[in-house]
């Protein structure tokens, strides 16, 4: 069926709702976390058992994208009772349907548990993991079947394109994207109504938008929840931005290595042709655009907007010198605005609840939410929104949870590889792109990596410039030979054979990358090196001139010994231990060979008296 | 025209042109490694680094000039990223006689890295020199980041190679010329061979070392080809 105009499509929107209000629901985390955990079976089980107890036709079963407690997963939510079960598994499924759909009566050790009331909770805003967000772009993620337009229709879906396309002018929509405030989701926070005017003046009839998809921070899953979750969200403010620019063609570039994303792309732009909102004549008004997928072949630096269009046009994904822009030069030399997921998911909702609604969320200079994955050694891991503005504390510590059992949260790594680690005492800082980059890191596209004192930072930096050296083109010198060598010098640290000098010799090259390289991969390479040296010195000094690891992590400056004292020769780590390195009698205290030792770290994991210490 | 300001020189300058021109056009030298005249600015060598008035580094070569630019082409920020780069080069390539050179201008004195004799900075210029003068596309880089290197498809002797020895003439590493008459190399190799480098296809294109037949290692010399020549993929070649 083809919509045509605003009053069919509100029309279409009151009947699909009337009709989604019907029925009792039960929304299943489709999620890649959830996934993980058995959420597929899960699905299957409500299926199987609705069928056998002959309620299949009276409740709807579906899998939703991303609810974001991962860590809590697989997760369950249930309408219109409003519950929302946490660790589902397949036995449980029987009870929830007898007790919880059809009576109505909640199932207590499913339910959240606030931890520090240790009180359990009915709802999911109830939980202080979501009490503390703002979930505005993934309002859908956890409610809607991502593979049903309908779905989205019936929630308010399209109205904001219907009434672009209908009310405004290019002009306009332009404006109040300027006046919302909204800035790039990618990383770099440029002004977004300020790229769309610079493309829509560019001079040219083909003109393109992008969709950056090509997220590949480790750790991070925004971009893809995102996608899998409410595909259309992402597709609609395509369709805006394109309207707004004059773009005909639209891209979606998106990682093969996010297959389920690329899958459920390919079901909603199927489904909004078949509803006339890609198309010709979209709306009956002389606009016509049609997206198309692009899937990368798993290149980080294919983020870089110069590389992503080198890989679009099908050549090698290397970053080309800017000026000139993707604005004024960009696929096939047409003007070309690319935008990331989050930000094109950003534009419906702008639209639809006005410029100045989205500008008082945030901070002077930051508007709106931003959506972070929350990894990492703290207590609640999973996809959160906050408003900008938020405090580094109030996210680690009351929407993540805080530390680990025993365990203290020393430092967060935030936007991924060309971000920084930010120690505990800058905490209070607010999450705004002007405070982070002042800091040395920067919002990037939203990791968040949380680490604790058993964090090695040095080991940390190393690890990111191990990534990114292997990420890296490879064009320019600064990059490769840089990364490469950042690299050996952090591993000499690591293992105990570097000297002051090389202390130098890193910070000085780290700055001339920083400096002096082609794109934005390289210049933002030296970041986690740079802010490690900045607020965790001492642990490279102690690296060099101890030769000792504080967080007891880098194996070459550690070892594992046995206190006689707490050992009660339990004999529980003879066993575990790979190189049969510790002897011992029953009762008696163990030893471990050094000789033999490969510092694996399983007796110490194993060792339930604490006797098993790192020096 | 372009007007801007180098040094504090103001420069006027053809639309679209780079900063490197501007610079040279009022004499002043900025050393260039993977940059040639001849063929494309690829911005990979770093050496050219200007400093901007906004305190940016950019590469000159691919840099456009900009009406009310202000580069300095010298300011300290830039030698000191100069030499560290310099640094870099010669811990990959020691022997080369080009970046000793480049060493010596910039007052560097030692290599504090640890050093590898890789006779290749990937700069890139051979792989231009073979698809924008050669026209053959014989090879290219594979693989990226510190993997990086260049070679033919599949490490095999290319078959659109014509053993121009364009991309050692150009190598300002001389990675390719210092293999030996024995070294098998799927780049090429092949002057140290006594048989003469020009197969007999040239007709009278590309031949780096200026009008075909000229240097006399062509097979056959210099022949104007007519219809008894015979064909090789469908193009008449000489015999």
């Amino acid at each position: 069926m083809r919509v045509r105009t605003l009053e069919q499509l509100r029309a279409l929107e009151h009947e699909l709702r009337a009709t989604r209000d019907r029925k009792p629901c039960v929304r299943v985390c489709g999620g890649t976390g959830c996934r993980a955990r058995g959420s597929e079976d899960v699905l299957g089980r409500f299926r199987a058992v609705l069928e056998s107890e002959g309620l299949a036709d009276a409740v709807e079963v579906k899998f939703t994208g991303c609810h974001g407690f991962c860590e809590r997963g697989p997760l369950v939510s249930l309408a219109p009772q409003e519950v929302f079960y946490q660790g589902v598994e397949v036995d449980d499924v029987p009870a929830i349907v007898t007790q919880t759909l059809a009576r109505g009566a909640v199932i207590e050790r499913l339910l959240a548990q606030d931890p520090i009331t240790g009180k359990r909770v009915r709802q999911e805003q109830e939980i202080p993991f979501y009490r503390r967000q703002q979930r505005i772009v993934l309002r859908f993620n956890g409610v809607i079947d991502p593979t049903d337009i309908r779905e989205y229709i019936a929630l308010g879906g399209y109205r904001a394109l219907g009434d672009v396309l209908t009310h405004r002018t290019p002009e306009e929509v332009i404006e109040i994207i300027e006046r919302s405030g909204l800035r790039g989701r990618g990383g770099a926070g440029f002004p977004t109504g300020k790229k769309w005017r610079l493309a829509r003046a560019a001079p040219g009839s083909i003109k393109y938008v992008i969709c950056n998809g090509d997220e590949g921070d480790p750790g991070a899953f925004m971009d893809r929840s995102l996608l899998e979750g409410n595909p259309h969200g992402v597709i609609e403010g395509m369709i805006i931005g394109a309207y707004a620019v004059g773009a005909t063609r639209g891209i979606i570039y998106v990682r093969e290595e996010y297959p389920l994303a690329v899958r459920t792309l390919q079901i909603a732009l199927a489904q909004a042709r078949e509803y006339g909102f890609l198309g010709e004549a979209i709306f009956d008004s002389a606009f016509s655009f049609d997206i198309e997928i692009v899937r990368g072949a798993g290149a980080f630096v294919a983020g870089e907007e110069t590389a992503l269009i080198a890989a679009v046009e099908g050549r090698v994904s290397e970053p080309r010198q800017r000026p000139p822009y993707p604005v004024q030069r960009g696929v096939w030399g047409h003007p070309t605005v690319i935008n990331n997921v989050e930000t094109w998911a950003n534009v419906p909702i702008i639209l639809e609840r006005g410029p100045e609604w989205f500008a008082r969320l945030g901070t002077a200079t930051s508007k709106g939410t931003k959506i972070f994955s929350l990894v990492g050694k703290v207590a609640n891991t999973g996809l959160v929104e906050i408003p900008m503005g938020m405090t580094l504390r109030e996210l680690v510590e009351e929407i993540g949870g805080g530390a680990l059992p025993q365990r203290e949260i020393k430092a967060v790594q935030i936007g991924g590889p060309s971000g920084g680690c930010l120690p505990k005492a800058l905490f209070d800082l607010p999450i705004d792109y002007e405070s982070l980059t002042e800091a040395g890191a920067m919002m990037g596209s939203g990791g968040l990596i949380v680490m604790d004192d058993r964090t090695c930072m040095v080991d940390v930096a190393r690890y990111f410039m191990d990534f990114l050296r292997d990420e890296s083109c490879g064009k320019c010198l600064p990059c490769r030979e840089g990364t490469q060598r950042m690299y050996e010098l952090l591993t000499a640290m690591c293992e105990g054979r570097a000297t002051d000098a090389d202390l130098d010799l890193l910070e000085e090259l780290a700055q001339v990358v920083k400096e002096t390289s082609l794109c934005g991969l390289g210049q933002t390479a030296p970041n986690p090196v740079l802010t490690t040296l900045r607020y965790f010195r001492s642990e490279y000094e102690a690296h060099i001139r101890q030769k000792r690891c504080p967080a007891g992590v880098c194996k070459a400056l550690i070892r594992y010994v046995i206190n006689a004292e707490r050992c009660t020769g339990c004999v529980a780590c003879v066993q575990p231990c790979p190189q049969h390195a510790i002897s011992g009698q029953l009762k008696q205290p163990h030893v471990i060979d050094q000789e033999r030792c490969i510092k694996c770290g399983i007796c110490h994991e194993v060792c339930q008296f604490g006797a098993v210490e790192i020096v | 025209m372009t007007k801007l300001r180098v040094n504090g020189i103001e420069v006027e300058i053809e639309e679209g042109a780079s900063l490197l021109e501007a610079a040279q056009h009022l004499g002043i030298e900025i050393p260039t490694l993977c940059f040639h005249p001849g063929l494309s600015a690829y911005g990979a060598c770093r050496l050219c680094v200007v400093e901007l008035g906004d305190g940016r580094l950019v590469s000159a070569c691919t840099y456009p000039a900009q009406e009310g630019l202000r580069v300095r082409t010298h300011s300290p920020r830039v030698m000191r990223a100069r030499r560290m780069l310099i640094e870099l080069l010669l811990s990959i390539c020691p022997s080369s006689k080009r970046l000793q050179d480049l060493a010596a201008e910039h007052q560097v004195e030692r290599v504090r890295f640890a050093v590898r004799d890789e006779r290749c900075i990937l700069c890139g210029l051979c792989v231009r020199m073979c698809a924008e003068q050669m026209m053959a596309r014989a090879i290219g880089f594979v693989n990226r980041g510190y993997r990086r290197r260049i070679t033919t498809p599949f490490d095999l002797r290319s078959e659109v190679c014509r053993r121009c020895g364009g991309c050692l003439y150009i190598c300002p590493v001389c990675e390719a010329r210092c293999q030996g008459v024995e070294a098998p190399s799927a780049v090429c190799g092949s002057c140290m061979t006594p048989a003469p480098t020009c197969p007999p296809v040239y007709e009278d294109l590309a031949c780096y070392m200026g009008a075909a037949g000229e240097c006399g290692t062509c097979v056959g010399g210099p022949r104007t080809l007519d219809s008894h020549s015979p064909t090789v993929a469908g193009r008449r070649v000489r015999v």
